[in-house]
């Protein structure tokens, strides 16, 4: 029971890490980023040909993957992404539709259509008792990672001048734009940023959730439930929204395997139908 | 040809009779589609796959196009009419396939109706994740229920009785592709039918600006509704018609890929004038083809940088660089038209 409880918060933490760039662009920029998962993809796949071809130490090819994936998201947001903002819903689902497929059939290309597995080490393999409960060593790893990052992301949010900047852009873009800030490099930084964050996620969570070409698509409707479901507001409401996703998920298959995703998509479904703005939204100011 | 005519005139009667009116262009389409079932005999198999596409994406241009509904999910109905389709001939409840078509798109439109509610409220990704959410829901009951479906492995073992009792199915497709091109015409007559009415036109209302809309007492949500389910059943039928032609039904039918790849048909083609659908189906179809000819597994990737190039390079843009071309044509007919009647007097 609490080892589906701790399997299901390191799910949602991982889903958190992966999903939580993409609140802030849909919230930030109101743009439908349908290729977030692409970019935990590149995260895992750098991170498996660092590791396994190249032998770094896993926990170096970690940072390694958000470097990279945050580099990749700065120059498609730079190149690309800006030309599309400005657009329609549909252009914008179009777009990064095709990005997905293209990222798809390139991956697949590169690496190969079967799945990846990253060689972790053996410190981190096994379980370990804390409290009689036992836990996956990898799995603390994880909630460790998440938390730490959760943190510091919620401090940099609510402490510094960037995060407050972030703030005012996502709460008001028009008025912030008037105070003199720049909402185009703030949304930048933070798309970078983002990215990164789903490419550390996807090197972190290839153990968990596995690692093949068709990882965007598998993926994709489980960011878009947690930024749905928890609004885009705060990162309170996303990471509340993962962590619920990820217990329910984990338990849901666990005790009902009969039922597979089906709760989930149901879940969302009504959920979006009651509060079409998220369970965890303030009231908006507009 | 007076010159009344070619001003704006503000009565809706004579606006909608001028919209109803066929095209030259209109007509050609239609005959080069049934000289080339004729003219093609090798290539009934893609011709076939080519009109059930058609379809397909001219069901999402009611709800995209005239309804301004953002789905990615309408494979939903594609896949409910394909099942229905399937399991009515399986078991041998309906065995004529026109019949159990329409009960194909029976079915499907009662799903869309009772899921119509669900997309008329929030924005734009409320509607996307609704739609989406619908399609998988939908795809893990198919895949639940096994027994009936045949689950992952598709519906298999479904038998197909000759087309009105008298047209038997044959090896190279040909029944199949002229059956399905019939389909296709009366559903596009329908659909015409439906867009140049006065229901069509409150329908552009509501795309224009909901708001506007309801103030001048178009029942909005009622209209949406509607087009909804008309679509679903349109899609729903569709389905019916890959079910019947391949004699096979998959979970693959509900797959978010086919509502992406329906999307991109649309795109390719154009939105909001029927006709965007059935172009996309051609040249979709063909692209297809003739990507997987080059790279069979990797064909992927050229239709995505497609979708991403197309917005990039801009909708409007793309359809302004046709419209010389168009209004070219259409004053051709218009004068052949005037030709016709002057030497008819």
């Amino acid at each position: 029971m609490l080892t589906i409880l701790f399997d299901g918060i390191a799910y949602g933490m991982l889903l958190f890490v992966l999903a939580c760039g993409l609140s802030v662009t849909l919230g930030l920029m109101n743009f439908v980023n349908l290729a977030h998962g692409s970019f935990a993809m590149a995260g895992g796949y750098i991170t498996v040909v660092l590791v396994n071809r190249m032998g770094l130490p896993f926990l170096l090819g970690l940072p390694l993957a958000f470097l990279f994936s945050a580099a990749l998201g700065a120059l498609l947001e730079r190149t690309l992404y800006v030309h599309v903002y400005a657009k329609s819903h549909l252009d914008q689902v179009l777009f990064t539709i095709g990005l997905v497929f293209m990222s798809v059939a390139a991956v697949d290309y590169t690496m190969g259509s079967s799945q990846q597995f990253i060689t972790i080490p053996s410190a981190l393999q096994g379980q370990i008792d804390v409290l009689g409960v036992g836990v996956g060593r990898y799995r603390l790893l994880i909630i460790g990672i998440c938390a730490v990052l959760t943190i510091a992301l919620q401090l940099i949010l609510v402490r510094t001048r960037f995060g407050s900047r972030l703030r005012a852009s996502v709460d008001d873009q028009r008025v912030a734009r008037g105070l003199g800030i720049n909402v185009g490099a703030v949304f930048g930084v933070t798309f970078a940023v983002g990215s990164g964050l789903a490419g550390l996620g996807g090197a972190l969570g290839a153990e968990i959730l596995g690692l093949d070409p068709t990882f965007p698509l598998k993926y994709m409707i489980y960011f878009l439930i947690v930024v749905t479901v928890g609004g885009t507001s705060s990162i309170t409401g996303p990471f509340l929204a993962s962590i619920l996703l990820g217990i329910g998920d984990v338990a849901g298959k666990y005790y009902v395997p009969e039922l597979g995703a089906f709760v989930i998509y149901t879940i969302m479904i009504v959920v979006l139908i009651w509060r079409p703005q998220g369970l965890f939204a303030r009231q908006s100011a507009r | 040809m007076s010159a009344r005519t070619s001003q704006p005139s503000l009565d809706p009667a004579e606006l909608l009779a001028r919209r109803a009116r066929w095209t030259p262009l209109e007509i050609a389409f239609w005959v080069a589609a049934f000289a080339a079932v004729y003219f093609l005999p090798g290539r009934h198999l893609i011709l076939t796959e080519i009109v059930i596409w058609a379809l397909f994406a001219l069901s999402l241009d009611l709800i995209l196009g005239f309804g301004g509904i953002l789905s990615l999910g309408h494979a939903a109905f594609f896949g409910v009419g394909a099942y229905v389709a399937g399991l009515l001939a399986k078991h041998g409840i309906i065995t004529e396939p026109v019949l159990a078509l329409l009960v194909a798109g029976l079915a499907a439109t009662l799903v869309g109706f009772a899921t119509s509610f669900l997309v008329l409220r929030g924005s734009d990704l409320t509607r996307l994740m609704v739609t989406l959410g619908v399609s998988l829901v939908l795809r893990e009951i198919a895949n639940r229920y096994a027994e009936i479906t045949g689950g992952a492995d598709g519906l298999q073992g479904i038998t197909r009785a000759p087309v009105l009792g008298l047209f038997d199915f044959d090896l190279f497709g040909q029944t199949a592709c002229v059956y399905s091109l019939v389909v296709l015409f009366v559903l596009f007559l329908l659909a015409r039918r439906i867009v140049n009415s006065p229901f069509g036109l409150s329908l552009l209302a509501v795309r224009g600006n909901p708001l506007r809309a309801s103030a001048i007492g178009i029942p909005v949500n009622w209209r949406l509704v509607a087009i909804y389910s008309i679509a679903a059943g349109y899609a729903g039928i569709a389905g019916g018609l890959l079910t019947q032609t391949t004699a096979f039904a998959a979970l693959e039918f509900f797959s978010f890929d086919r509502s992406a790849d329906v999307l991109l048909v649309l795109i390719i083609g154009g939105i909001g004038y029927l006709y965007g659908g059935l172009i996309g189906a051609v040249v979709f179809r063909l692209m297809q083809d003739w990507l997987a000819n080059i790279t069979p597994q990797y064909w992927q990737f050229w239709i995505g940088l497609v979708l991403v190039l197309i917005v990039l390079i801009g909708r409007d843009r793309m359809a302004a660089s046709i419209r010389p071309v168009r209004s070219l044509i259409d004053t051709l007919g218009a004068r052949i038209r005037i030709g016709i009647i002057g030497g008819g007097r």
